[in-house]
């Protein structure tokens, strides 16, 4: 049996999976530390279900820690910044464009050094290994373990990035690397800037991923944990603390990976539908779409992989006022949902009240909701209805009508057929789908390297990645045989010699009973 | 007139929708700038009529791919000795810098040399929007030349183009551009004060302040951004046609990377005030806007894709199936659309076969 959880802003969601059936489910306030919450969620989860903790195989945490962290500018160390570019790139130094409380948390030691590619391959310049070996015993002196190494046009090639990280770790080995190739896309600032983000977080990672160890052992729990990451699959407790950054963004694609495993659908759009937002994203063969675009977080421009969610404002909390048009939302009472809303007692209207009037939901005493005019309930719903479409309707990526899935609480908000739906699918379990999304969580295995076309042959060079990204997904922990190869991305590098081209291999399998792999 | 960080915002928005689809973010170009306001230095906007007729200006930017500078950022250093070495040429020392592109990134960048330098700016440019290549400009419409082009890298490597006619100079320079890997500082078009004035575009750093400034505020007001551009337009000195051409949703978008443009284009479908169908075809900047086969607006009138609740200005790169948007229209200055001019950068000069029609008189029907 496997146990997933689910940190949100207000509740921390867990399910207990047998194979594909949910054994149980609990909903539990979130907590300040995060760890407690979750801690006392698996301890309900276990004393409801009456299941032994020897029992569980394997659990899975979608977290905001390392979010909240740099949102709140809490717990963050600071970073040696290193960035492999002179003589470009001089005019704008990291942390490039930070808010200053941010820039403050993470000090200003930067370090600009030679070295960085062109756009064709070439170096800019060759790196000078005896100055990043002064640099490295720099921030040893400095004290500073938290290193972030950038360099131009490193996703063309990373090379410079992994030398300069081998001789940083010679000459200072407490330092703790991050490699901007390692996360980001091409577009320095953003790359750069998630890099350091990263190498900011990783002693909290390091302490998350004991706290989590020490609770689980607590409650008798010997099976492995793995994290959440971005792209829905699960990263290794050793992997988070090297990369607690790929973190970020867990929630809503657990949400959409739970609603596709609970509706059997790979290919549709999900509509999340909270407290107080909506989530609209896409799934594409079982995974969500990733955002093209800078994502902006805690004020910081970055561009990892993120899924693309269009967030709008409407909850079942979101207040309903009447006027030409009648409007809902953005603003909601969230939370207190169970003490304003007409439907319990409370003298606000909000959509749920609108849900229960038109006979959607049976929830609260309902006497209030009864008085309601019908003229607004219906002008109301056609509100919400339309706000939906609307949202779908911008997400979708072709005019054709597309199966949705309809998922969180507020799902009863929704009545009737959605415009540009084909079909629309209500699961059950639908309202911890975030929760189930984390337990049933694949691992993943990636291989992103320059390969040279002419020396063996496109066939074969890419017959030779997606073996490595198998092998390497097996390694984290996927049960041979289950894994698939989900993504290839062929980008050709012009002027180098060989044919040179940089392949991105990326494969995915289920977690192997019992656990196993590296953790 | 000073350059403050007060006034930066408005700036960017507006060398955004100066660029009309094109030129470079001026995202990056925005930080050089707010880095070196924040450090102190001056940036002072002069009005051209205020130049001597005999002063010594040369303009000063970038050349190259986007998707480079966003790896490789503009090097203020080098468009300085860019300058430094047209200066050597001409044996002249500068009075002022300008823009030969107000759109774009390149309407950012000779504020950065002006704070290095404490040169002034000029408040003009070479054509009030973004062109793709190095003759697109009128100061070539009206005889200047651009050569001498002086390209320059961080390692130093300098070379200077001297070519016989403009769009020659954009072959040599082009060439040397790409070996310095597809992104150059030059210095180009240097002139005198009273070539300035006889040949640019007057005015277009106010303009791009102002446009920003205008959706800004009419943003903040509550009202509507669009409503906020047609009054500032119908009101500026030059009162300039402006107008929302179509609104709509992106339904379809064809592109294509061919010699280094990205060319392509987009079919919106009309929602709102608008019906039919919209067709946008650009080549890095939007070229003509065409509603069910007939013409709205052609280069080098100004083509924006605005997002339709915010007015923020769309490129060519960021559009995307679903986006809901308004495409406005803004005529050019005369100056923009005499024959010699039309020829330089005028619709034939970009394939298409329709024969340039003002904005305006497409509009009048």
């Amino acid at each position: 049996m496997r146990i997933g959880v689910d940190v949100g802003g207000t509740n921390t969601d867990a399910v207990l999976m047998d194979g594909a059936a949910v054994v149980a489910s609990v909903k539990a306030p979130t907590t300040g530390d995060v760890e407690t919450g979750v801690v006392a969620a698996i301890a309900r989860l276990l004393s409801d279900s009456q299941v032994a903790a020897q029992a569980v195989k394997a659990v899975t945490i979608g977290t905001t820690q390392f979010t909240n962290a740099i949102v709140e500018r809490r717990r963050l160390v600071p970073v040696g910044i290193l960035r492999l570019a002179l003589p470009a790139t001089e005019s704008l130094p990291p942390p490039v464009d930070w808010p200053d409380d941010l820039a403050q948390a993470i000090g200003s030691n930067v370090y600009l050094a030679r070295g960085g590619y062109e756009v064709d391959g070439r170096e800019i310049s060759p790196l000078d290994e005896d100055e990043i070996a002064t640099i490295a015993r720099d921030m040893r002196a400095k004290g500073l373990d938290a290193v972030a190494i950038s360099s131009v046009f490193a996703p063309l090639n990373d090379a410079q990035e992994r030398r300069a990280g081998e001789i940083l770790r010679a000459c200072h080995p407490g330092g703790r690397i991050t490699l901007s190739s390692a996360i980001g896309r091409v577009g320095l600032v953003e790359r750069e800037n998630a890099a350091i983000m990263n190498a900011a977080l990783v002693a909290l990672a390091t302490r998350v991923v004991a706290a989590f160890r020490r609770a689980l052992a607590a409650l008798g729990i010997a099976a492995p944990f793995y994290l959440s990451q971005n792209d829905g699959t699960l990263m290794s407790a050793a992997h988070v603390e090297r990369y607690p950054v790929l973190t970020f963004a867990s929630g809503p694609t657990n949400s959409m990976r739970g609603a596709a495993f609970l509706s059997q659908c790979k290919d549709a759009v999900v509509i999340d539908i909270g407290g107080t937002t909506t989530d609209v994203g896409v799934l594409a063969r079982g995974f969500p779409r990733e955002s093209a675009l800078a994502v902006n977080v805690g004020g910081v421009r970055t561009n990892f992989r993120m899924p693309d969610v269009l967030a709008i404002g409407l909850g079942g909390g979101s207040l309903v006022r009447d006027g030409d048009p009648v409007s809902v939302g953005p603003d909601s009472v969230a939370f207190e949902l169970t003490e304003k809303a007409l439907a319990f007692g409370g003298s606000t209207l909000t959509a749920t009240d609108i849900a229960v009037a038109a006979g959607l939901a049976k929830i609260g005493a309902g006497a209030a909701v009864a008085r309601l005019d019908p003229a607004l309930v219906r002008r109301a719903l056609d509100r919400i209805h339309a706000m939906v479409e609307d949202a779908i309707d911008r997400m979708k990526t072709s005019a054709a009508p597309v199966p949705a899935i309809l998922a969180g609480g507020g799902g009863i908000l929704i009545g009737r057929e959605l415009a540009g739906v084909s079909t629309l699918s209500v699961p059950e379990h639908a309202t911890v789908a975030n929760a189930i999304g984390a337990a049933i969580a694949q691992v993943g295995g990636e291989v992103d390297r320059v390969f040279s076309y002419r020396e063996e042959g496109r066939d074969a060079a890419l017959t030779r990645a997606r073996a490595e990204a198998t092998a390497r997904a097996v390694e984290a922990g996927a049960a041979p045989g289950s894994v698939d190869v989900i993504e290839v991305d062929e980008i050709p590098l012009a002027y180098l010699p060989g044919a040179a081209c940089r392949v991105r291999v990326k494969a995915v399998g289920e977690l192997a009973a019992g656990g196993g792999g590296r953790t | 007139m000073k350059m403050r960080l007060n006034l930066l915002g408005d700036f960017l928005r507006g060398t955004a929708f100066l660029g009309t689809g094109g030129g470079g973010d001026p995202y990056l170009g925005g930080l050089i700038l707010r880095q070196a306001l924040e450090a102190g230095a001056e940036i002072e906007i002069v009005d051209p009529m205020a130049l001597a007729d005999d002063a010594f200006v040369v303009a000063v930017g970038n050349m190259g791919a986007p998707t480079v500078l966003v790896e490789k950022m503009p090097s203020v250093r080098a468009m300085v000795a860019c300058l430094r070495a047209m200066e050597r040429e001409k044996g002249r020392v500068a009075d002022a810098v300008i823009a030969d592109e107000a759109g774009g990134v390149n309407g950012t960048l000779p504020m950065a040399v002006a704070a290095m330098t404490g040169l002034p700016v000029v408040d003009c440019d070479g054509m009030g929007r973004a062109f793709p290549e190095l003759q697109m400009s009128t100061f070539g419409v009206h005889g200047i030349s651009a050569s001498p082009v002086v390209l320059r890298d961080e390692h130093g490597n300098e070379v200077t183009v001297r070519a016989r006619t403009n769009l020659g100079a954009e072959r040599f320079a082009r060439v040397v551009c790409t070996s310095m890997g597809a992104k150059a500082e030059i210095a180009s078009y240097a002139m005198t004060g009273r070539q300035v004035k006889e040949a640019g575009v007057l005015y277009t750093t106010t303009l791009a302040i102002e446009v920003g400034r205008s959706i800004r505020q009419a943003r903040e007001q509550g009202g509507d951004p669009f409503a906020g551009l047609a009054r500032y337009f119908a009101t500026s000195a030059d009162k300039r046609f402006c107008q929302v051409l179509f609104e709509g949703k992106v339904v379809d978008l064809l592109r294509e990377t061919t010699r280094g443009w990205a060319i392509g284009r987009a079919i919106l479908d009309g929602m709102g005030a608008s019906a039919g169908r919209l067709e946008v075809r650009f080549q890095n900047e939007f070229l003509v806007a065409e509603r069910d086969g007939r013409m709205l607006a052609m280069v080098p009138d100004l083509i924006c894709v605005l997002d339709r609740e915010t007015a923020e200005p769309i490129t060519t790169e960021g559009l995307k199936y679903g986006q809901r948007v308004r495409v406005v229209g803004v005529s050019v200055p005369p100056a923009m659309r005499t024959p010699q001019a039309l020829a330089v950068f005028g619709p034939a000069y970009f394939g298409i076969a329709e024969v340039y029609t003002p904005i305006e008189r497409l509009a009048a029907g």
